[in-house]
């Protein structure tokens, strides 16, 4: 199965919170410079197995995890590693957008601030991220007004562009767009699609259009397993294990 | 650059418990010094006899008896006030200007410094109504300095109550009234009491609204009524360590008096946050 | 029938909404029916300007300057050791301790709340002056240092417990953006949850101004009460709610001195008013 180049791999992922057995022997890879959907019903640890690949589930405690997350030939779960360079290389957006109380600007310049960027590059770094975000045009006369006078779909765009300024090798999105209006999601899913040029995603969906729109790969999941991972376009018209099938065919959700 | 950012953030998180720590440390020493100065005076007769030879010798017995009753009645006087306001903040106050007097002059009286207080009493309750000083006129001053309190924790609980509850009582037919009644003050007391409580402690502990309104230096007797003057735990304190020629033994008997005061006010807070914690894992909305 | 108790209801709600309107205004009226008189006597610049109090003298100098100095340096001095120990504290309960360790920190903090202020002065005069007699060799150790001390420590609560509740309303979602940008704890805390909860903060280091400015056991017992402009911080000092309290019972209702006590009070009013109407504007301004 793995011709191509596989940014992150898992081996044998298992996680708990406290007693309850979230993630069971999950093995996902995640291709380069490809979007990667993580489908499935609610409560089904697509999500929970999303902050397993920069650790924000860390910050839960009673999590235990086993098992591995191989970014590149690098396991992030080492004890060798630092997690504030993990996060750096793999960015993250959230469900609802999540600006700080800010200025756009400031917004954006947050990750290269805190690593110290030369001031005299980080003016330049904004602004290709705004860019790349699509959201240059909107923003670029009022730069310094606070990040919530945007509206809901610039603000998520805004938290992509705050993710890419750090240059991530990966963005993880977190059910982006189940927050926006019908517009902004459409805007963003395009976003997905020109971004993957220069950064790979792994989004999680609980639109499974959305996953056949913008998924090179996806990954079905249920009950904390990894049940079928394939090319989108082969999963979606052979599914071969029949949950995949009843769960794209709508009989459960 | 990892490096020096590991650095900062670990003097921060140092300095952060450092500052806990000097907190701690001096709590400790303040509870110890009390502790172990007036510990030792605590027996029978210091709490259940008169001073004598001039507060040299003898119990605090009219003072625990004095700041008694002027807790019990400032909170009687108080309880209700506080929690009918909190019932029209929560429950019938539409926006107006005049709620927003009501608002503003609730917090207000809630940064009134006491002696301010201590003077509002003298010219009301012992000038103006003549109560004189006395039981009453202390009673009614601590009463209202309480009353922002009594009206913040009230009003807390009270919208802490799931609005459901509210539709639910007025979808049966029942009245504005007797919702309020039956089903959110039952449903919102234990709070409401809890925060009342901790206002307890404050009022038990107050002494610059009741020297010029209730306190007296030196009494033998008991209070007969509420128009008497009364001896309490905190004026009896500063009394002990201003007043009067003979510190060496008055000291250890303000230490005694400053055990008893601590412990009432420490044994009802706790009693109180311990019900509120009980609340609270129990609470199934 | 019904509706007469619904309405009667109702109307005893309001009467005692509005009663606590009427004891603000008592106050208010009461301080400067007492207060003003005092102007006959001295102007109200020279109340405010000149150091020498003298009230018994004949003739008596009614100028509250050192008093107003006394009360700022004490309260200066409270500030500077509990807004670092109270928002020291209050970031490390809501940000670093863990679940069991807040949920033992919080209810001290309460408790530490509600200790008396009189039980405070008695400490710092038995215990704390002597000490610092001991330690600096200087000749009293009641003064603005010790009253600082003490009164600071009294204040800690009040900004810990304030500053605590707005650092732990700020969204967890602030928290965990900034932490997938490679931010580590420490920098999300400086960067983002405290910037994100000033105005409460700002409140809290503000109520627990007013709450050390008015405090008067602690001053009255602990500062040592000389009514002067102090040349360093080991010099007793008279604040003013010190003044009220050591000598409205010395003096004769109706004659210039009770007056000029009053007088103090309005000054004293005016101070916290001013900043109990700073912290509903900071509230009022973070609501829009």
């Amino acid at each position: 199965m793995v011709n191509k180049s596989a940014h992150i791999i898992t081996e044998d992922l298992n996680l708990w919170f406290g007693d309850n057995h979230v993630l069971k022997d999950v093995n996902i890879p995640v291709y380069d410079r490809n979007v990667t959907a993580l489908i499935g019903p609610s409560g089904c640890g697509k999500s929970t197995l999303l902050r397993c690949f920069n650790r924000m589930n860390d910050l839960i405690p009673e999590t235990r995890i086993t098992g591995k997350v191989m970014l590149y030939e690098e396991n992030i779960y080492s004890s060798r590693v630092d997690v504030t360079n993990v996060r750096t290389k793999v960015g993250m957006v959230f469900q609802k957008p999540n600006p700080f109380p800010k200025s756009i600007y400031k917004n954006v310049s947050y990750g290269l601030n805190v690593r110290g960027i030369a001031r005299s590059r980080i003016e330049e770094i904004v602004e290709k991220s705004l860019h790349d975000a699509w959201l240059w045009e909107e923003v670029k006369d009022r730069l310094h007004e606070s990040a919530f006078s945007l509206s809901g779909g610039q603000q998520q765009r805004l938290c992509i562009a705050r993710a890419l300024a750090n240059d991530p090798e990966i963005i993880l999105l977190d059910e982006p767009t189940s927050a926006l209006d019908p517009q902004s999601t459409a805007r963003i899913e395009e976003l997905c699609l020109a971004l993957k040029d220069q950064v790979t995603i792994l989004i999680v969906t609980h639109n499974i259009a959305q996953a056949g729109r913008i998924s090179d790969y996806t990954a079905f999941m249920y009950l904390g397993e990894m049940v079928e991972f394939g090319k989108t376009k082969q999963m979606f018209t052979v599914p071969k294990d029949k949950r995949t099938e009843a769960y794209l065919s709508g009989v459960f959700g | 650059m990892t490096r020096t950012r590991k650095l900062q953030a670990l003097l921060g998180t140092s300095l952060l418990k450092l500052f806990i720590a000097l907190t701690a440390i001096f709590l400790i020493l303040f509870l110890y010094v009390i502790f172990s100065r007036g510990g030792k005076m605590i027996n029978w007769e210091f709490l259940t006899q008169s001073p004598r030879r001039y507060m040299t010798e003898g119990g605090i017995f009219p003072a625990i008896i004095g700041t008694f009753w002027l807790t019990v009645l400032s909170i009687g006087f108080a309880l209700p006030l506080g929690i009918f306001t909190a019932v029209f903040l929560t429950s019938y106050a539409r926006p107006s200007w005049l709620v927003r007097i009501i608002r503003v002059s609730i917090n207000t009286l809630a940064g009134v410094p006491s002696i301010i207080y201590g003077l509002f009493g003298l010219t009301v309750f012992v000038q103006f109504f003549k109560f004189d000083v006395s039981l009453l006129s202390g009673a009614l001053t601590l009463g209202v300095l309480a009353m922002p309190v009594i009206i913040n924790a009230s009003e807390e609980a009270i919208r802490s109550v799931p609005p459901d509850f509210r539709e639910a009582s007025l979808a049966l037919g029942a009245t504005e009234r007797q919702t309020i009644l039956r089903v959110i003050l039952p449903t919102a007391l234990p709070n409401i009491l809890t925060g009342t409580i901790i206002s307890i402690g404050r009022v038990a502990g107050e002494t610059a609204p009741i020297l010029f309104t209730a306190a007296t230096f030196y009494t033998r007797l008991l209070p007969t009524s509420v128009m008497d003057e009364v001896m309490a735990l905190p004026y009896h304190i500063y009394a002990l360590m201003t007043e009067g020629s003979h510190a060496a033994k008055q000291v250890p008997i303000a230490y005694g008096t400053a055990v008893v005061l601590l412990a009432l006010v420490l044994l009802v807070s706790t009693v109180a946050i311990i019900i509120r914690y009980r609340l609270r894992k129990k609470k199934k909305w | 029938m019904n509706n007469f108790k619904e309405l009667s209801f109702k109307t005893v709600t309001y009467i005692a909404s509005l009663f606590t309107i009427v004891v603000l205004l008592g106050i208010i009226f009461s301080i400067f029916l007492g207060g003003t008189p005092v102007f006959q006597y001295v102007s109200l610049t020279k109340f405010l300007s000149s150091p020498s109090w003298h009230p018994t003298h004949d003739p008596p100098d009614f100028g509250i300057l050192s008093l107003i100095i006394g009360s700022l340096l004490v309260t200066a001095g409270a500030l500077v050791i509990s807004i670092p120990l109270g928002l020291g504290s209050a970031i490390y309960i809501s940000e670093i301790a863990s679940q069991r360790v807040r949920e033992i920190l919080k209810p001290i903090i309460e408790l530490l709340a509600g200790i008396p202020s009189v039980v405070y002065g008695l400490f710092g005069m038995a215990f704390l002056s002597p000490f610092l007699i001991r330690i600096f060799k200087i000749p009293t150790g009641l003064n603005i240092f010790s009253a600082s001390i003490i009164l600071g420590l009294m204040v800690v609560p009040i900004i810990s417990s304030l500053s605590e509740d707005a650092l732990s309303s700020v969204p967890k979602s602030l928290r965990e953006a900034s932490l997938a940008l490679g931010a580590n704890k420490w920098e999300t805390i400086i960067r983002i949850v405290v910037p994100a909860a000033k105005a409460g903060i700002i409140s809290s280091i503000i109520l627990g101004f007013g709450r050390a400015v008015g405090e008067t056991m602690v001053v009255l017992m602990v500062a040592g009460g000389a009514a002067q402009i102090p040349s360093n911080i080991f010099q007793p000092v008279r604040p003013m709610p010190a003044t009220i309290a050591a000598e409205m019972g010395e003096t004769v209702i109706g004659s210039p001195h009770f007056y000029a006590l009053y007088g103090i009070a309005i000054i004293l009013f005016v101070i916290t008013f001013i900043s109990i109407l700073i912290t509903e504007f900071i509230v009022m301004r973070k609501k829009r």
